[in-house]
């Protein structure tokens, strides 16, 4: 089923790269936007520190995001032992982990788009609704939620184009096995290693370059469609 | 049905600290920028939680602070109207009217096509509010409140934002709302054009104080209240019926204490008007004047005098069953020998039509 000018380990990291970002985006994005929302508006105790904690993978070495995860997810860690006790659920050394490491790691862009596009929802609008006999929950699903769509799929779109691309924190968490966590950074990443892996690198390259540049174009319709059906034009 | 509304609340730079009664009908609060209007009706939507408050519609208890009551903004039931329309961008017309639907159940087909008719909006239905001009989008936002079957209508300025042709455009319709509709209004303005046309019951606001409140035609005619409406806004505010339009041009009016005579209306006859006459455009007379190129020569009875500002004052007068005022110099109501009790006679220099009966086209 591999198109022919790949061989079945390129196909293999194509593939498994595609399913975790995909899984990764889904996951967190209800996550992302209950996130967003509770910066953009919360006033409680320990935002900052919200803040803090969701950007961090942004600016600390991926190394380091992926050795944390480690020391939190393995079988053998706190949160991972009682996962795999209570669910049966694995992330160490599973494509689960990879899509776990991705969606950390494509966190804080997600949320900053979600939020940035819920600080831009003029609350008088909200107002409106409210003495129009809506309640809290069917403000947002029918004012606020509609609104931010726009914002939630160029999050959504820039996550995954992120998950695609995340290699550090993936290699150090989950390892390169082929076919369970060797996503196309980790193939590439691999394929440079050997002695005839250039031609098997570049293939993937341009495969990886391709996504990435389909991802924004196709975030740059959609946002653009969805936000001329909401501005009303 | 009547509005209770007692509401304490500190603001950074002022204190609201008002009481009022709304009888129904529409009932303006009146008052300059920055007098609390708008907090009032916040408060009353339940937008704006007071420091201190009660306030009850009819026998439902929207808020009391002491107790502990506070109904939430959804479950209040007032239809807001808001001075810049905020109609949502991301729904038609037609969505936006019958979003209160959802929650309330209004907005039936009866009463979508009623209330369309009653505000001309049925070729805006399938249009964006982005291409709306700034009177539809008001006359929107008016049946959107409406169609979420309010149990009171709160307008905030809803005339503010618009031009002179833009006003002048939905006025009408507010006229023929606010005489068709069983629903109360609580009415915000700062434009006495405004209030003496629609309401009848003002509360006039100054610094977060209620002024003074009662009848349109009591409140606008007291010497009291002249101070917060500027001289040239205080004056009478009477009820008439058309007569008959004469000849050359003029149409008889009648009102409790004779006939008046104004420039062509447009109002056929037996329908009823209102009329504004301001209390600068009043002249008296001790005698009676002959002579004289006014038409409108009315009997009157000083009811009392009160100084506004230097060097002159303002009559309170009664004219049949109405009052009127009018502002003279001290010296002209010494040299009259004005005093309460004392009979006259008043020249209407200019009678101003406030409002007619018609229904807008």
């Amino acid at each position: 089923m591999e198109p022919g000018w790949l061989s079945a380990e390129e196909w293999q990291a194509v593939v498994l790269s595609l399913r975790v970002s995909f899984w990764a985006t889904l996951v967190s994005l209800p996550l992302g936007i209950l996130v967003a929302l509770a910066l953009a508006r919360g006033r409680f105790p320990g935002r900052q520190l919200l803040n803090g904690l969701v950007h961090l993978p942004l600016i600390l070495p991926p190394v380091v995001t992926g050795y944390l995860l480690l020391l939190t997810f393995g079988r053998k860690a706190p949160v991972g032992s009682f996962l795999y006790e209570a669910f049966g659920i694995v992330f160490a050394f599973r494509w689960t982990g990879a899509a776990l490491a991705a969606g950390v790691m494509a966190f804080p862009l997600m949320v900053r788009a979600i939020r940035l596009s819920i600080e831009a929802v003029d609350p008088k609008l909200e107002q409106a609704a409210a003495t129009l006999g809506a309640s809290r929950v069917w403000v947002f699903l029918t004012v606020t939620l509609p609104l931010i769509l726009p914002g939630i799929v160029a999050g959504a779109i820039l996550a995954f184009a992120k998950a695609m691309g995340e290699f550090g924190a993936t290699i150090t968490f989950v390892s390169n096995i082929p076919g369970e966590t060797q996503t196309l950074p980790s193939a590439i990443y691999s394929f440079l290693q050997v002695p005839d892996g250039d031609a098997a690198a570049f293939r993937l390259v341009l495969i990886s370059v391709s996504i990435a540049m389909l991802a924004l174009l196709l975030s740059e319709v959609v946002a653009q469609r969805v936000a001329r059906r909401i501005s009303g034009r | 049905m009547t509005l209770d509304v007692r509401l304490k609340h500190r603001f950074a730079g002022f204190d609201l600290d008002v009481a009022f009664r709304s009888p129904g009908g529409v009932t303006a609060l009146f008052g300059r920028s920055g007098c609390g209007k708008t907090s009032i009706v916040q408060a009353v939507a339940g937008l704006l939680r007071p420091d201190e408050g009660k306030i009850t519609l009819a026998d439902a208890q929207l808020l009391d602070t002491a107790r502990r009551i506070e109904v939430p903004v959804h479950r209040r039931r007032m239809g807001y109207v808001f001075q810049e329309g905020r109609l949502f961008p991301h729904l038609s017309v037609r969505q936006n009217l019958l979003y209160g639907h959802w929650f309330t159940g209004g907005g039936t087909a009866t009463e979508l096509s009623r209330v369309v008719d009653l505000l001309g909006i049925a070729a805006l239905l399938d249009r964006a509010p982005a291409s709306l001009s700034g009177g539809e989008k008001q006359r929107v936002a008016i049946g959107r409140a409406l169609l979420a079957r309010p149990r009171l209508l709160l307008m905030d300025e809803p005339l503010a934002a618009l031009d002179e042709a833009r006003k002048a455009e939905i006025l009408p319709y507010l006229e023929h709302l606010a005489r068709e509709s069983e629903v109360p209004i609580l009415y915000v303005s700062h434009s006495l054009a405004e209030v003496t046309r629609l309401a009848a019951h003002v509360v006039v606001l100054d610094a977060g104080r209620v002024v003074r409140a009662g009848p349109a035609s009591a409140v606008l005619s007291d010497p009291l209240a002249a101070g917060t409406l500027g001289a040239a806004g205080s004056g009478a505010l009477l009820e008439g019926i058309v007569l008959c339009h004469t000849a050359d041009g003029l149409t008889e009016v009648r009102i409790a204490a004779g006939t008046l005579l104004l420039p062509r209306l447009t109002a056929a006859p037996g329908s009823a008007v209102r009329l504004r006459i301001s209390a600068e455009d009043v002249i008296l007379s001790r005698q009676a004047p002959v002579g004289l190129s006014a038409l409108n020569i009315l009997p009157a009875e000083v009811l009392g005098l009160e100084p506004a500002g230097p060097g002159r004052v303002l009559v309170q007068l009664q004219l049949g069953s109405d009052r009127l005022l009018a502002s003279l110099t001290e010296r002209s109501a010494l040299a009259l020998g004005l005093a309460p009790g004392e009979p006259c006679h008043v020249v209407l220099k200019s009678v101003a039509l406030a409002s007619s009966g018609d229904a807008p086209d």
